[in-house]
């Protein structure tokens, strides 16, 4: 279907599901049960699932396929959110012109900078890119919001004003971000029984638009251009030698991550119509590297899975606190469950960082793969104790060296 | 003239804070080819290593003091550091006064620990691993460093004073014959620049003339053929591992006088510090050395307001852009030796 073989047909479909039906697979509590604050199928998350999901997809296409560590996606994204912001300002609340400018200016931006970047490999294009992003964030949080020329408007953030022209607003146009007079904060409640399930117009164009860009990304890894993406990792010299240039080509990957990060910028200004400098700042370039590897490098899913695990678990994590660990831990004697909500205690709530550091590390060190070579540990190891009789021999060939 | 003079003092402790984090960086590349993303949590943890030192020689019992009484006619509280009383108050209070240097005794054996733990446990496994690799799980160690710091101590910076007799300024202009209050100049940052120099001083004869650090040198030039001369080079380099990091955490202790530590100036500094190393050439350290203090005297003049008014914002950009240039222009740096990750 569409151009993909049957397997990754299949991962497209259930990504597809599984992003369509969100309101009800993140709400699987009854309202006003204990555990109801688990859920996690409102709106404004849900968003965060998606517009990250983007964000981690494209940076998978450059750091997954080439094997170079950009540490200054967030600019893009920060560039993408400033866009959408004016197209808001001078044309209308319209979200279609706002996204299509943030991406197309997140690309050209990537390509300056990839431009420059790429021009050196290894940890050098990590710190190159690094010094561009702290460079465009210093420049965003305070040069470029002099009264003369106030591109950004500095700390307080960039966000539409009612003196602002917004030249197509229409007279019966929704005054906040909407498609075609559809806003983005329409929700439609859906109780069943002691459930609710929340279905928001803004959610489901980030899902639609991220089923398309999921597939752009499933194409791209199976296009001979991905193919020769892969060539630059694993060996660029070589490929150089046989008379390639391979600059073209991650210059291409290069821009394609930094248009998904603008479209993921854009998208989080269409949502909520403030950009601010903040977004730009190299720990936010750090948590889209999180999130890939955390969910696996080079792997479709992964940077998926990767973003909705550190938002879900972040959201979760800090909505913890002793009182809920105590009510989890009451069948304990007094004693033991004081000692286990004060070990745990340090992990939760503000600490969620920490446990995020943690599991990066741990990832990191004994599962370089991400979540997915988990998953597929697991599966083969579950497969084997099925089969238990399943010694073939190892039919790995080593490649001549 | 006494203008200039005055910037290029002023670029002079964050040139040295710079210089020091820098050259623990390119000690570790230098010697065991592993780029430390947790470099700056090691000067973070020197910086709170002053803070824990102030915060036990503050500990106090409570008496009552009858003779005195508080508004309501209650005997009032008065709280004695148990440091004064063991030696006297004027002996405790100038202990207490002076816990920052006092610090230093304190951190070099805590920092030397965190270092050998931290190769030991974590790095040993991630030489034969790629960079990128390197650059993750350190960024990780670094967050986990600093969220811990954080859950101990608070968002909040916290104030480290100096001594009573250095905390003030100094009129230098008058020394050298220019007018008076031309060029006045805080004193501690004048012992920093001073104990700054001293540290890479220390290093660089360590390197030099001791025998170890000849094994060291001859190591970095060619660790294989080190190691089959019977050399247990792995163990050395470990040992230089932790006297880089001693010398991030020197860096930290001392300059939390001149800015309050907060659990996260060392990532502040982290970013710097490599754009420092970059610039000065990767695994060479006087070039580390030289860049960290040629961008700190930089960013100082580009933070006058000439400066500033000439070109907005060049005060926040110039380090930056002065990287990319270098980088783009002269890929190996300031002083780098030819093909050293020259890519």
């Amino acid at each position: 279907m569409l151009g993909l073989n049957k397997k990754d047909t299949s991962l497209l479909i259930v990504v597809a599901l599984l992003t369509l039906l969100a309101p009800f697979i993140l709400n699987p509590f009854p309202e006003g049960s204990a555990m109801a604050q688990f859920n996690a199928g409102y709106p404004d998350l849900m968003q965060r699932f998606v517009i990250f999901g983007i964000f981690a997809i494209g940076f998978n296409i450059l750091f997954g396929l080439t094997g170079y560590l950009s540490f200054g996606h967030a600019a893009f994204l920060g560039v993408g959110s400033y866009s959408a912001v004016w197209m808001f300002k001078l044309l209308s609340y319209n979200v279609i012109p706002a996204i299509a400018l943030s991406v197309v200016v997140a690309g050209l931006f990537s390509l300056l900078i990839g431009f420059i970047s790429l021009r050196r490999s290894g940890i050098y294009f990590s710190i190159l890119t690094l010094a561009f992003a702290q460079m465009s964030f210093a420049l965003a949080y305070s040069v470029l919001s002099n009264p003369k020329f106030n591109l950004t408007n500095g700390e307080t953030g960039l966000q539409v004003y009612a003196d602002d022209p917004q030249i197509l607003q229409g007279a019966n146009a929704p005054d906040l971000p909407h498609l075609f007079g559809l806003p983005m904060r329409a929700t439609y409640t859906m109780d069943v029984g002691a459930w609710s399930f929340d279905f928001n117009a803004g959610y489901y164009l980030c899902a639609i638009i991220m089923m398309a860009v999921f597939y752009l990304s499933i194409r791209i890894f199976r296009s001979p251009f991905g193919m020769m993406l892969r060539a630059v990792k694993s060996n660029q010299q070589r490929m150089n030698y046989t008379g390639l240039n391979s600059k073209p080509y991650t210059l291409a990957a290069f821009v394609i991550s930094g248009m998904y990060a603008g479209l993921a910028g854009g998208l989080m200004a269409a949502m909520d119509p403030l950009a601010g400098a903040e977004r730009m700042q190299w720990t936010a370039s750090g948590e889209v590297v999180l999130m890939t590897i955390l969910g696996g490098t080079g792997t479709l899913i992964g940077p998926v899975l990767g973003a909705g695990f550190i938002k879900y678990f972040e959201n979760i994590f800090s909505k913890i606190n002793d009182n809920v660990l105590h009510s989890w831990f009451a069948f304990l004697p007094d004693g033991l469950e004081d000692a286990v909500v004060f070990v745990i205690h340090p992990f939760i709530g503000k600490g969620w960082h920490l446990t995020l550091g943690i599991l990066f590390m741990l990832v990191v060190i004994y599962l370089p793969g991400g979540l997915v070579e988990g998953g597929q540990r697991l599966l083969k190891r579950f497969k084997r104790k099925k089969k238990d009789t399943d010694d073939a021999p190892s039919g790995k060939t080593e490649p001549a060296e | 003239m006494d203008a200039i003079l005055l910037q290029i003092l002023n670029g002079l402790d964050k040139g040295s804070a710079y210089a020091l984090i820098a050259l623990g960086l390119t000690l570790i590349f230098g010697t065991l080819g592993v780029v430390n993303f947790a470099h700056g949590a090691l000067f973070m943890i020197g910086a709170f290593c002053a803070v824990t030192l102030q915060k036990l020689l503050n500990l106090s019992f409570v008496t009552l003091d009858e003779t005195q009484k508080d508004f309501l006619g209650n005997p009032l509280k008065v709280e004695t550091p148990f440091i004064e009383a063991w030696f006297g108050p004027e002996v405790g209070a100038m202990i207490i006064d002076w816990s920052v240097p006092l610090s230093i005794l304190f951190a070099i054996p805590i920092m030397l620990l965190v270092g050998y733990v931290m190769e030991r446990g974590l790095i040993k496994h991630f030489y034969k691993r790629p960079h990128a690799d390197q650059i993750l799980v350190t960024f990780g160690l670094a967050i986990v460093l600093q969220e811990i710091v954080k859950y101990f101590f608070g968002a909040n910076p916290i104030q480290t004073p100096p001594p009573d007799v250095l905390s003030g300024s100094v009129d230098l202009g008058t020394m050298v014959g220019f007018d008076p209050n031309a060029i006045i100049y805080p004193i501690w940052r004048l012992v920093y620049f001073g104990f700054a120099v001293g540290i890479i001083g220390a290093v660089f004869s360590f390197l030099q003339f001791t025998t170890f650090g000849m094994v060291v040198r001859a190591g970095m030039a060619d660790r294989e053929t080190v190691g089959l001369l019977g050399i247990n080079i792995d163990r050395r380099f470990t040992i230089m591992f932790g006297i880089a990091a001693g010398v991030a955490g020197l860096a930290g202790v001392m300059y939390g006088p001149l800015n309050p530590p907060n659990y996260h100036m060392g990532m502040d500094f982290l970013v710097l510090s490599f754009v420092v190393v970059v610039v000065g050439g990767m695994g060479s350290l006087p070039g580390a050395v030289l860049a960290g203090f040629l961008l700190g005297i930089l960013e100082s003049f580009a933070s006058t307001t000439w400066a500033t008014t000439t070109i907005p914002g060049i005060n926040q950009i110039i380090i930056y852009l002065v990287a990319i240039i270098v980088l783009l222009t002269r890929p190996r740096g300031l002083m780098g030796r030819k093909g050293v990750m020259e890519e």
